[in-house]
């Protein structure tokens, strides 16, 4: 009988709680989230030019990645630009010329090529193949490949007709790509059209039946309707729900902070505190604001937290409260400022510098845990139209590291300052963004990293970044 | 969530598998909190038939039966609008076979006049095995074939399947493309889905695409016994007690006997049951999703000193316990919201063992035996006992196993009293012994 009796420790970072012994069963390292991918997966996106497979690309990376999968996008039409040097016209994607065909096919491999050297050496578990991908033999090529890696393969397609779309596509992403830098708009566009023709004679959709024993999902029409075939697994199932909520329709995200509350004025973290007088100044101005923005079905959402929902008050409005849009909880160092945290937990304030992502507070959470609880609040972001939310430090910058790719190292550093609001607009492939400040004082509660981020450091140097509080 | 009531219309052939989605579905979106109900028309036919002959009822010429099916249709949808327009439903799931258009257009009509909002979930399956499968499971059973013996009642429902065929009108990609609908084929091997139009359809879609009928068994059990059990405190982080390690060692030998193929184990991320896993050898998943309820200012107090602190919030929860919340802590219906993702990972996966907490097992076990809010904060989920669950026709199997270790009891009932002017004596009456 073994004495496999459990002494555990708890890993002073996470707080997650791990077998000391080096057995095989230590070596998972208690993830603090549970791991969903075995095998690496292989996304192919199929579908002719201008049907949105970039775009899906990119998001659907970045999603992945926020919601901490490791991804990457592999586009083979990047490996051609730098494989030619320079885009002459059309005539590069015409079926019979040989020569480019060959070129195309050895980019396509040299980004398989470079998709392999991810997942074995990059440790991705994630890889986005953005291609045409449109014939059986380009696919076939693929499933080889994967078959002989071990690696799992779900196709993405997108099948559109709609001549507007299309135009509008081309508007958006193809006049400014590097292929037509020096092209005056009609030359592009006439020849980025004799382009999709020249794919339309070989294109060989995802077949019903030949295609059965694929893993797939066809897009048809921007989203109105989904055909998804033998999904396997987990990350799969997650893929083709996030992929069915997503959508194209102009709007804007405003993302805000609450009001100064009166916590903030004391420098004391968290809790559960009212506005201060010029918190209640900004839910005003907010108001103001809102309504100059002339949004038709404004949705507005808070937190359960006092201070969101009396800057929301102020508004006039309906508001939707969400648990899950609560401030992270610093467990036992709530209310507490941070000479106080220093004071009575240098080791946690010295862990907590060193990987600010990862840190959990003692009986609290840290920011990987604030976008685990906060995904379902990003799935349905994506599925509305205009809304403002009303947050937290915290829980803004998660929200803003997904709509702007951040990294979880700069996750925790980006500026949300109080009184000032950030309007998210979807643009071409990514998100812009208008910060706007309402013109009301607010104290600073943005602490950068210190120098020194080492347990043994002094008070002086763990303090040097904290913001002036009264 | 919803503004309009949302009326989910299922559609298909006999033996698809329409009241096994149904009441599944229904059963889901009242667990995450949509009050939903079910109406199985072919139940107000067997109300109005009172007996049931054979097949023939079902014959596309038979006047008569076709008459009584328009009525039991119609009654049905009239408790429809009374369930969503009155009682304050909002989700109706209209379990019928609904298979021609012309059926399906009057079902449209009445949702147009009334303001709701309509969904098609249509079961398309030509596998003569499942379909096999399906008659053996739930329609042999079924009160129509009470009196008759098996190959009579397969033959009679192979020729009550007949009769629908001839006009069945599959939901068209092209007539039907400005309807909203998901289209289920082969047990789940294909979807097609058409206008999602909200969010509790596009919950509804996700959570059809991952159930899946595979015959498998999920096992549910606490953490073994703690140090803070015995010592009648709650929350907390502690480790087990040496009952409690007695008892992660039987859990070992329960499973090996077991013999599951394919094992997953699941645990929190609190110490007590990983400890617990740790002992069985396997690797095993950690969930911070599973973690117990958060008793906030009451975490590691025993009953009498939350009565004695907060006597008021004491009586509150003994009034409302499902809604209540601790003091910068959660209620069990945050709980729910929480256990959600494992619910529907817990659907993707086949033989699962999970390792948790009294109040997450009461929310699981909730979610499979279909209890109400009212009840379940007051589910037995004793220390040392595993629960075996199993999916059987249209619910859940329970096998309730001691694992012969004694421990504490944690359980404690709801008290006569629940006024918040009580005297201690009452608060603490159903308070369960402890060191």
């Amino acid at each position: 009988m073994s004495k496999r009796e459990s002494t555990l420790t708890q890993n002073p970072l996470e707080k997650t709680w791990v077998p000391w012994i080096r057995s095989r069963l230590s070596q998972r390292r208690g993830s603090s989230v549970p791991q969903f991918t075995n095998s690496p997966t292989m996304i192919v996106l199929v579908g002719l030019p201008a049907r949105g497979k970039t775009y899906i690309s990119k998001k659907l990376t970045r999603y992945l990645n926020w919601i901490g999968v490791t991804t990457k996008v592999f586009n083979v039409g990047q490996y051609r630009r730098d494989a030619t040097r320079s885009y002459n016209s059309y005539e590069f994607f015409r079926p019979d010329n040989t020569e480019a065909m060959k070129i195309r096919k050895a980019c396509a491999i040299a980004a398989l090529k470079d998709v392999c050297d991810y997942f074995t050496r990059a440790q991705g578990q994630v890889v986005v193949f953005d291609a045409t991908n449109s014939t059986t033999e380009r696919r076939e090529l693929i499933l080889s490949f994967a078959k002989d890696n071990g690696y799992k393969v779900f196709f993405v397609e997108s099948i559109c007709d709609d001549p507007e779309i299309i135009a509008e596509n081309i508007k958006q992403v193809k006049l400014s790509s590097p292929d037509y830098a020096n092209c005056d708009k009609e030359e592009a566009v006439a020849d980025f059209l004799k382009r999709i023709d020249c794919y339309k004679l070989t294109y060989v959709p995802l077949d019903d039946s030949k295609d059965r024993n694929l893993s797939y999902i066809k897009i048809f029409d921007v989203g109105s309707r989904y055909l998804v075939n033998r999904v396997q697994d987990h990350i799969q199932s997650r893929i083709v729900y996030y992929l069915m909520n997503i959508h194209v329709t102009p709007r804007s995200i405003y993302l805000s902070r609450h009001g100064e509350s009166e916590l903030n004025l004391l420098g004391r973290i968290g809790g559960d505190s009212g506005l201060s007088p010029r918190g209640t100044k900004f839910a005003c101005a907010l108001g103001t604001y809102m309504r100059g923005q002339c949004i038709s079905d404004l949705k507005v959402w808070t937190s359960h937290m006092k201070r969101t929902i009396q800057t929301a008050e102020s508004l006039g409005v309906q508001y939707e409260q969400w648990k899950a849009l609560n401030e992270i909880d610093a467990g036992v160092c709530e209310e507490l400022t941070y000479e106080e945290i220093q004071d009575n937990y240098p080791e946690e304030f010295a862990l907590r510098d060193q990987d600010k992502y990862r840190y959990r507070y003692p009986k609290g959470e840290s920011y990987e845990d604030l976008v685990q609880r906060l995904e379902p609040v990003i799935m349905e972001l994506e599925r509305q139209e205009n809304v403002l939310v009303i947050c937290h430090q915290a829980v803004m910058r998660c929200l803003l590291a997904y709509f702007l790719d951040k990294s979880a190292e700069e996750l925790p550093y980006l500026k949300c300052p109080l009184h000032t609001v950030l309007k998210l607009t979807p643009v071409a492939y990514g998100c812009k963004v208008e910060s706007v400040f309402l013109n009301i004082e607010a104290v600073n509660t943005h602490r950068d990293k210190p120098v020194n981020v080492d347990v043994d450091r002094d008070p002086e140097d763990a303090l040097r970044t904290v913001p002036d509080h009264s | 969530m919803t503004n309009c009531p949302t009326l989910i219309v299922t559609v298909g052939l006999p033996a698809r598998g329409k009241t096994y989605i149904s009441k599944k579905l229904t059963r889901y979106l009242n667990w995450i909190g949509v009050p939903t109900k079910e109406f199985n028309v072919g139940q107000y036919r067997r109300e109005c038939l009172k007996i049931y002959k054979s097949f023939e009822f079902f014959r596309p010429d038979n006047e008569e039966g076709l008459k009584i099916r328009r009525q039991c249709a119609t009654a049905a949808l009239n408790d429809v609008r009374q369930y969503l327009s009155v009682e304050g439903g909002q989700v109706a799931v209209f379990d019928a076979t609904n298979t021609t258009r012309e059926r399906r257009g009057l079902i449209l009509k009445f949702a147009e006049q009334n303001g709701f909002k309509v969904f098609f979930v249509e079961s398309v399956c030509e596998d003569a095995d499942v379909i096999a499968q399906n008659i053996v499971h739930v329609k042999l059973g079924n009160p129509d074939y009470i009196h008759c013996n098996t190959e009579e009642a397969v033959e009679d429902f192979m020729k009550r399947i007949k009769c629908y065929e001839s006009s069945y009108q599959s939901l068209d990609e092209v007539l039907d493309r400005d309807l909203s609908y998901i289209k289920i084929m082969d047990v789940g091997r294909r979807y097609l889905v058409n206008r999602v139009l909200d969010h509790i359809q596009s919950r509804i879609v996700y959570y059809l695409m991952n159930i899946h009928i595979t015959p498998r068994s999920i096992y549910l059990c606490r953490h073994g016994e703690s140090d803070l059990n015995i010592k009648g405190r709650i929350g907390g982080d502690s480790g087990l007690s040496a009952r409690g390690k007695e008892f992660a060692k039987s859990l070992r030998k329960f499973i090996q006997e077991q013999n599951i193929k394919d094992l997953k184990v699941w645990t929190s991320q609190m110490k007590r049951t990983i400890q617990t896993a740790e002992c069985l050898g396997v690797p095993y998943e950690q969930w911070k999703s599973l973690n117990e309820i958060d008793a906030g200012v009451c975490e590691e107090m025993m009953y009498e000193e939350i009565q004695e602190h907060y006597p008021l919030e004491f009586a509150l929860r003994d009034q409302d316990k499902y809604r209540y919340r601790y003091p910068k802590g959660e209620s069990y219906e945050d709980l729910v919201q929480r256990l959600e993702p494992v619910i529907m990972e817990l659907e993707r996966q086949e033989n699962v063992l999970v390792i948790c907490h009294q109040a997450v097992m009461r929310c699981l076990l909730a979610y499979f035996l279909d209890k109400p809010a009212e009840e379940l904060p007051y589910l037995n989920c004793s220390l040392h006992t595993v629960l075996k669950l199993t999916p059987i026709a249209y619910g859940c199997k329970v096998e309730s196993v001691f694992l012969g270790v004694d421990a504490v009891n944690t359980h404690r009932d709801k008290p006569e009293n629940v006024n918040v002017q009580r005297s201690t004596e009452d608060a603490l009456q159903t308070v369960p012994a402890h060191f």
